[in-house]
């Protein structure tokens, strides 16, 4: 484990920012969120960011590529532009584990390439969470806020910063920077974790358990009378669904230019009515079909799929933003999901 | 806090109930904790004493929801309406957008709504339990025990500068009547058009480049009831779902409150719901205001049946070159 004093952060975003685009939570009017690291960029002491840290590997729009046409003639113009190096920094433990599962669903056959350069160019550096929200609930899926992982895991004291390498890409960064920290035991760290576990016990929705749902509760849950009350008053927007860490839908479309069409693809909410349009009708019709979706998406079926893994981190960020505080706990709560 | 109970409103819902004038309550449900309640179609005497609450965190607008509501089941709904909200109930009434017939409207007081999130501003996260106490509002922190904050300090923007605390559509009203309040409203908008054209479209380019273009303002705008809408149709030759670059993001917030215009009661839920915390309600105001300045003062859903004057015609109305450098004056 490797140490620094905070009065050195600004210097090692410098040494970092040397070789690769860093990113890191900034202070702005309205929340905190990622930005680009310059000098005098400080680094924000949020919980969390407004909008997830997904969009670094799945952003909300990108374009795909680009037709041009000249009289009968088409040319086929390359956008891409995921091969840039980059590193984030202050990523939470929620938004670490909702890599995972994103993942799991862009890097299997066919994998989809512009996810995976994404991955490939990106070194993400975690924080520890010392003051979690009455709204957070990681813990319930078995994330640890104390052990944020990632290729290096952060933790952050009054005075110093520390610093611990999980994967190769960690190490080599880690070693980039060993000219601004030191070795150093983990007396501090150790102490730190045990505080964050007294914490995390005493949070509001310490009590909220997955144990009832997961793979081959379909049938359980589909026609379950609940639904019909906790829709109700869903309306539609798609709020939850984009700054939700683990929300992966999406649709291409092409944007019509003067001489040919872009073509790009952008984030998708099962929550709007158009989602499952198709040629022969739509498929949801109501708006607790929709609703039911998503939450089905993220306690059965995604863990169907998915060696009973959830598709949900417990970051809380839909209990605060949601219109109209609806929410997965308390549509966990209503099918039973407390302890 | 609020002068009018939970309790009082549980008891006014449940004798209506049980003397047949309604068949259900539009209400706000307790939520996990003491400040995200969610809207709720209450259809008995016992879920109203067990879940039903109206206390300092209960800004939500019903007006809109009568639109579905009023179609789904037969009797009465009853709907309880602060005073802002029967400006959006009385121009849902003027676009024929629900049958008045099938709501029992009840005009409640309102002291104004509390922002949780200027709350979090002053005591930090971690919140386990609110309690109002006169002016003051109790906040209890899994971190640092009890705080006490100032109800005033923590007033939603839209409640700072209220426009009325009186009610323009009820059957019937609690508590006392109140008065048309001189706001000071278009403040925030006299700032916009004192900054240079270049500072302007700074300011507006910052805040609509946050956009997650998540439809949370128009989905909860009583003003927005098209079937379909535009945005989300895809016979349409505008229907996109996101951003395909920052300028286009600009032209879906500034078509709508085109769209609006006119309509807007300045109810302020667009900026509410917003999870970008964008000032979307300052669009809307600067057409208001604009519309005041051009026509005469007009307030839409001060009641039912008026004609707003971008739908009318007069004699007397100004000349589109007249507006245009009364405008510029103004924007010098």
């Amino acid at each position: 484990m490797r140490k620094c004093s905070l009065d050195n952060l600004q210097k090692v975003f410098a040494l970092i920012a040397e070789n690769a685009s860093l990113y890191l939570p900034v202070d702005k009017v309205g929340g905190a969120v990622f930005e680009k690291w310059q000098e005098g960029t400080s680094y924000s002491n949020a919980l969390n960011t407004v909008r997830s840290a997904k969009d670094f590997f799945f952003p909300q729009t990108e374009n795909m590529m680009e037709f041009k046409t000249k009289g009968k003639e088409i040319e086929v113009v390359d956008t891409r532009d995921e091969h840039e190096d980059f590193v984030v920094f202050g990523v939470r433990a929620c938004d670490v584990k909702s890599f995972e599962i994103l993942d799991r669903v862009f890097l299997c056959e066919p994998v989809d390439s512009f996810y995976a350069n994404r991955r490939a160019h990106g070194v993400i550096i975690s924080m520890a969470c010392t003051r979690p929200s009455e709204t957070c609930f990681c813990q319930t899926f078995g994330i640890d806020a104390a052990n944020p992982g990632a290729d290096i895991s952060c933790w952050k004291t009054d005075s110093e910063i520390f610093f611990e390498a999980n994967t190769e890409k960690g190490e080599k960064l880690l070693s980039s920077i060993a000219a601004l920290t030191e070795d150093t035991d983990e007396a501090a760290v150790e102490a730190q974790k045990a505080k964050i576990a007294e914490i995390m016990k005493k949070l509001p929705l310490a009590g909220i358990t997955p144990d009832k749902f997961g793979g081959g509760k379909t049938s359980e849950f589909f026609n379950a009378p609940q639904w019909k009350e906790l829709s109700q008053s869903c309306l539609g927007c798609g709020t939850c669904t984009f700054v939700c860490p683990t929300c992966q839908c999406y649709d291409i479309r092409d944007f019509k230019t003067n001489d040919g069409v872009i073509r790009f693809r952008c984030w998708d909410s099962c929550m709007y009515s158009d989602f499952t349009k198709m040629a022969h009708g739509n498929i949801r019709n109501s708006q607790l079909e929709r609703f039911r979706q998503r939450f089905m998406h993220k306690l059965v079926y995604y863990p169907e799929n998915n060696e009973g893994i959830f598709g949900c981190v417990g970051c809380g960020r839909c209990l605060a933003k949601c219109p109209i505080s609806m929410n997965i706990v308390k549509v966990m709560k209503s099918l039973g999901g407390e302890a | 806090m609020q002068k009018i109970t939970a309790d009082m409103l549980i008891e006014k819902a449940v004798s209506l109930l049980e003397a047949g004038t309604i068949s259900r309550v539009l209400g706000w449900k307790k939520g996990e904790f003491d400040y995200d309640v969610t809207p709720y179609v209450f259809a008995d005497a016992e879920s109203l004493k067990k879940d039903f609450v109206f206390d300092d965190f209960c800004g939500a607008n019903f007006s809109k929801y009568l639109v579905a509501e009023t179609r789904k089941a037969e009797g009465k709904v009853l709907v309880f309406l602060k005073p802002c909200d029967t400006y959006s109930f009385n121009q849902l009434l003027t676009e024929h957008r629900f049958d008045r017939e099938a709501v029992y409207a009840v005009g409640i007081p309102c002291e104004g709504m509390a922002d949780i999130n200027k709350i979090k501003e002053i005591t930090g996260d971690g919140i386990s339990s609110l309690t109002s106490k006169g002016d003051k509002i109790v906040v209890d922190t899994i971190y640092d025990g009890e705080k006490e904050v100032d109800f005033a300090s923590v007033l939603a923007e839209r409640c700072v500068s209220c426009k009325s605390k009186k009610h323009v559509a009820y059957d019937e009203l609690m508590g006392d009547e109140g008065d048309i309040t001189d706001s000071a409203r278009f403040d925030e908008v006299a700032q916009l058009e004192a900054m240079t054209e270049d500072e302007r479209f700074a300011f507006w380019q910052s805040q609509l480049s946050k956009c997650i273009r998540c439809n949370a303002c128009r989905d909860i705008c009583p003003a927005c009831t098209c079937e379909k809408c535009v945005f989300e149709n895809p016979e349409s030759p505008v229907e996109n779902k996101a951003i395909s670059d920052s300028f286009e993001e600009k032209m879906f917030h500034i078509i709508r409150a085109f769209h609006v215009a006119g309509r807007c009661t300045d109810c302020g839920e667009c900026s509410r719901v917003c999870p970008q915390n964008i000032p979307l309600h300052l669009l809307n105001r600067k057409f208001i205001k604009d519309i005041n300045s051009f026509y005469g003062e007009y307030q839409a859903g001060a009641e039912v049946g008026s004609r707003a004057p971008l739908v009318d015609y007069t004699t007397e109305d100004i000349e589109p070159g007249e507006a245009v450098m009364k405008g510029e004056g103004e924007n010098a």
